[in-house]
């Protein structure tokens, strides 16, 4: 006689095995050698940066758990993944108090207040560096040359600066490969800007690394592809016939691609899955309103970058992109206007 | 069919769960010996019950009618063994429920000849007499739906039967019932065709079946008789191809319009199994007493397709088989949508396609649920292509009218592919199937008034 309590579960009664917390562990791992590079390239400034950041998103997520009397959420880590974004996207001599700030931004007002992971509009890094690029305008657009010699044995001046002081430069402001194009108009090498040998945000210069990253995560099925497809073709075709129209004026398409924080947004942060749409065809469409921004607020606006901008604007439309975007269900007709 | 659709052969979306079918496709299917007590709930099938006609103490043979059909949908039920009924009184089933039921007691000694019935000639007999034939066996769809086939393959006035398919997809994980039934009754198959297109009126059959069982669709092929419009077809392996609506497309490109039958796309579909007891049951007029079921699954010892007859209690094919020391979760059905099972003394009914037995070691463990990221898996997966993230955040603001009328939930046919790949665990299908069942009843009580 078979004496056994069974258990009862419904149906299926099988998965795949891939649970949140794998998913965000592997953008971590994906996201680590563009950190690596960035401290090759920048030294312990950089480092510190990074750490910081990070450090003020992972412990601001679990006080802000405790303080709410839930479990701290911090395990699951979506929290590591903002920090590290962060700081990523922020200069390597930028002042550890503001990057600081900058991270509990970013989980506080970017994605506690919604509701936590999965309820937030935005995407947590860039809320925390529209802040950031807000408050403290100069500093984030105070460079530190990469490759010094002394890069692992000094820090940044500005690196140490007291909370609430403002930072003394010992970096150059203005020189980043976008903003010598747009004051100076200057077009990098696009090869150097491919293999991260220039000057700019910590973890942005690497257009290999972010890409083996992204192309890592797409393999494993943790990311979706379309969307930093749809933004490097509307990018490289929208600049690519302006270019067409007067090449004295406009960049050429790869320097587009290959410049600023497009790479690391586009593959990193756009594709942020909470505040991305969910359908096949309004990923094009938000990669495509991404793509646009970004040509436009760079060629005319009064920025050198604007990735930043465009994908917080295209979060905030997304929910609206898969209310209007809906994929025909089976057996229903293809005319058939859905409310 | 947008210029998007790269896949032929097949329905959009759908997932490759690992099969495990090595484990029992290639042994033959075995009888199973008669349990000494048969117990047999009434209600086996979808509508409304059948009613006793024997009375404690009565003696039986074997395929004698034992329960008669009450209605157009319903079948009637035949005895499994020679025996004496011992009590009629509820039984438990499935779904926890209590309905009534026989204790059929087997005679130890029996021989257990099969009663035979008045044969119906495949040649000779008119539509009506094979779908009254058909009913009177008592067969249902033995893929697991256990819809009544006579009420299946009546075509409607005005519509036609243009294409009968018979399926033999056999998608989910684990099973191999159909696969054997394909492979060592295809004389029996193709008599129930015979019977299929006479009823239905149709000019051509395909069979079809998915190509990790090549073997069966070349034997079909081999032994197809010259005389009948049947062709066989192969399609790609994916979940949940066995799905009418999903099969249709994946054989004719044909979508079965939201809500409605197959008919509406001039098909008939029938599982390879039933149409195999067709060709068996009406040539001898006997009624079905025993089905091929696949019991497998790592709690299982002797792993196996076997004839077991309708009513043997689970505890007692456990013993035959050998459990593990460790089981834990017992499924009638597939993984994917079979339902487990809470009481081994429920017994073997005509929709058990196959029993799979799991271990501690391979359920689920209590998963975390994590909030949904959106990362549209989900998405992908659904055969039909609803927004099962949406459906799930409406579900959990108890917004089911919403949910009906803009996201197409009572299209849903609980295949459970969004709740398989959700990263998050969560139980998807299981909020899918309580708010249709909520939608329903709003709707029924709504009607009257």
């Amino acid at each position: 006689m078979i004496h056994k309590t069974l258990n009862i579960s419904t149906s299926p009664h099988i998965s795949t095995g891939t649970s949140t917390e794998d998913i965000m562990r592997n953008v971590v791992w994906a996201l680590l050698p563009v950190a690596a590079f960035a401290v090759y390239s920048f030294g312990l400034s950089a480092l510190m940066v990074i750490v910081t950041t990070t450090a003020a998103c992972v412990l601001t997520e679990h006080f802000l758990c405790k303080f709410s009397k839930k479990e701290s959420t911090v395990s699951d880590w979506s929290a590591a993944i903002s920090g590290l974004l962060l700081g990523l996207t922020l200069p390597p001599n930028f002042p550890l108090w503001m990057a600081f700030f900058g991270g509990v931004i970013a989980i506080a007002l970017g994605k506690f207040i919604f509701g936590g992971l999965g309820y937030n509009v935005f995407n947590p890094a860039l809320v925390g560096r529209a802040v950031l690029q807000a408050a403290f305008p100069v500093a984030i657009t105070t460079w530190f040359p990469a490759f010094s010699p002394a890069r692992f044995s000094t820090f940044s001046v500005a690196t140490f600066t007291f909370p609430f002081m403002e930072p003394a430069t010992d970096g150059f402001t203005g020189a980043t490969p976008l903003s010598a194009f747009k004051f100076d108009h200057v077009v990098g090498e696009t090869t150097d800007l491919a293999l991260g040998l220039i000057s700019g945000s910590t973890g942005e210069t690497c257009a290999a690394l972010i890409l083996l990253g992204g192309i890592y995560l797409v393999a494993r099925k943790m990311m979706n592809w379309r969307i930093p497809v749809s933004i490097f073709t509307t990018v490289f075709v929208v600049s690519g016939i302006l270019y067409l129209v007067d090449s004295q004026v406009y960049p050429s398409p790869l320097f587009m691609l290959f410049s600023g924080g497009l790479m690391l947004g586009a593959v990193f942060m756009a594709t942020d899955m909470v505040a991305s749409p969910i359908t096949p065809l309004g990923v094009w469409v938000y990669g495509a309103i991404i793509g646009l921004l970004v040509v436009v607020i760079r060629i005319w606006g009064g920025l050198p970058e604007g990735v930043m901008y465009a994908i917080l604007l295209a979060n905030a439309i997304s929910p609206h992109i898969d209310n209007l975007i809906r994929p025909r269900v089976y057996g229903t007709a293809k005319s058939v206007k859905q409310s | 069919m947008g210029i998007f659709n790269f896949h032929k052969n097949t329905f959009k979306h759908g997932l490759h769960p690992p099969e495990h079918k090595g484990e029992t496709n290639g042994l033959p299917i075995r009888q199973f010996s008669f349990a000494p007590m048969m117990i047999l709930p009434v209600a086996q099938h979808l509508g409304s019950p059948s009613e006793i006609v024997v009375r404690e103490g009565q003696e039986v043979v074997r395929g004698q009618l034992i329960a008669k059909a009450t209605g157009y949908v319903s079948v009637p039920l035949h005895a499994p063994v020679s025996g004496t009924v011992r009590k009629i009184a509820n039984v438990p089933t499935i779904s926890g429920k209590m309905v009534s039921g026989i204790y059929l007691q087997t005679f130890p000694y029996s021989g257990q000849e099969v009663l035979e019935g008045t044969p119906i000639d495949v040649e000779t007999a008119t539509k009506e007499e094979i779908l009254k034939g058909i009913q009177d066996a008592g067969i249902v769809g033995l893929g697991g739906a256990a819809f009544p086939t006579h009420v299946k393959l009546k075509v409607p006035e005005g519509k036609t039967c243009e294409v009968l398919i018979i399926n033999g997809i056999e998608c989910e994980p684990y099973l191999t019932t159909d696969h054997r039934v394909m492979l060592e009754q295809a004389d029996d198959i193709f008599m129930g065709i015979k019977y299929l297109l006479k009823v239905t009126g149709a000019k051509r059959v395909i069979i079809g079946i998915e190509a990790n069982k090549q073997d069966a669709a070349d034997h079909l092929e081999k032994k197809l008789p010259t005389d009948l419009p049947i062709s066989v077809k192969v399609v790609p392996v994916k979940y949940p191809q066995g799905a009418e609506k999903m099969l249709i497309t994946a054989i004719l490109g044909r979508e079965v319009p939201s809500g409605g039958l197959p008919i509406e796309v001039n098909a008939v579909v029938v599982n390879v199994a039933t149409t195999a007891e067709i060709g068996r049951l009406l040539p001898h007029g006997r009624g079905i007493q025993e089905r091929v079921i696949t019991i497998t699954g790592p709690g299982v010892k002797k792993k196996g397709n076997y004839l077991i007859p309708v009513g043997t209690p689970l505890r007692y094919v456990l013993e035959q088989v050998g459990a593990a020391e460790n089981i834990s979760e017992v499924y009638m059905g597939g993984p994917m949508m079979g339902v487990a099972v809470s009481n081994l003394d429920i017994s073997i009914v005509k929709g058990t396609s196959g029993i799979v037995v799991f271990t501690e070691n391979e359920i689920k463990k209590q998963e975390k649920v994590y909030p949904c990221i959106k990362c549209g898996a989900c998405v992908d997966a659904c055969p039909i292509s609803l927004n099962p993230s949406k459906l799930g955040i409406l579900a959990k603001f108890e917004a089911y009218d919403q949910m009906a009328e803009d996201y197409h939930l009572m299209d849903c046919f609980e295949c459970g592919s969004c709740s398989y790949v959700c990263p998050s665990h969560i139980p998807l299908v299981q909020y899918f199937r309580l708010s249709k069942s909520i939608v329903r009843k709003r709707k029924a009580t709504k009607q009257p008034a």
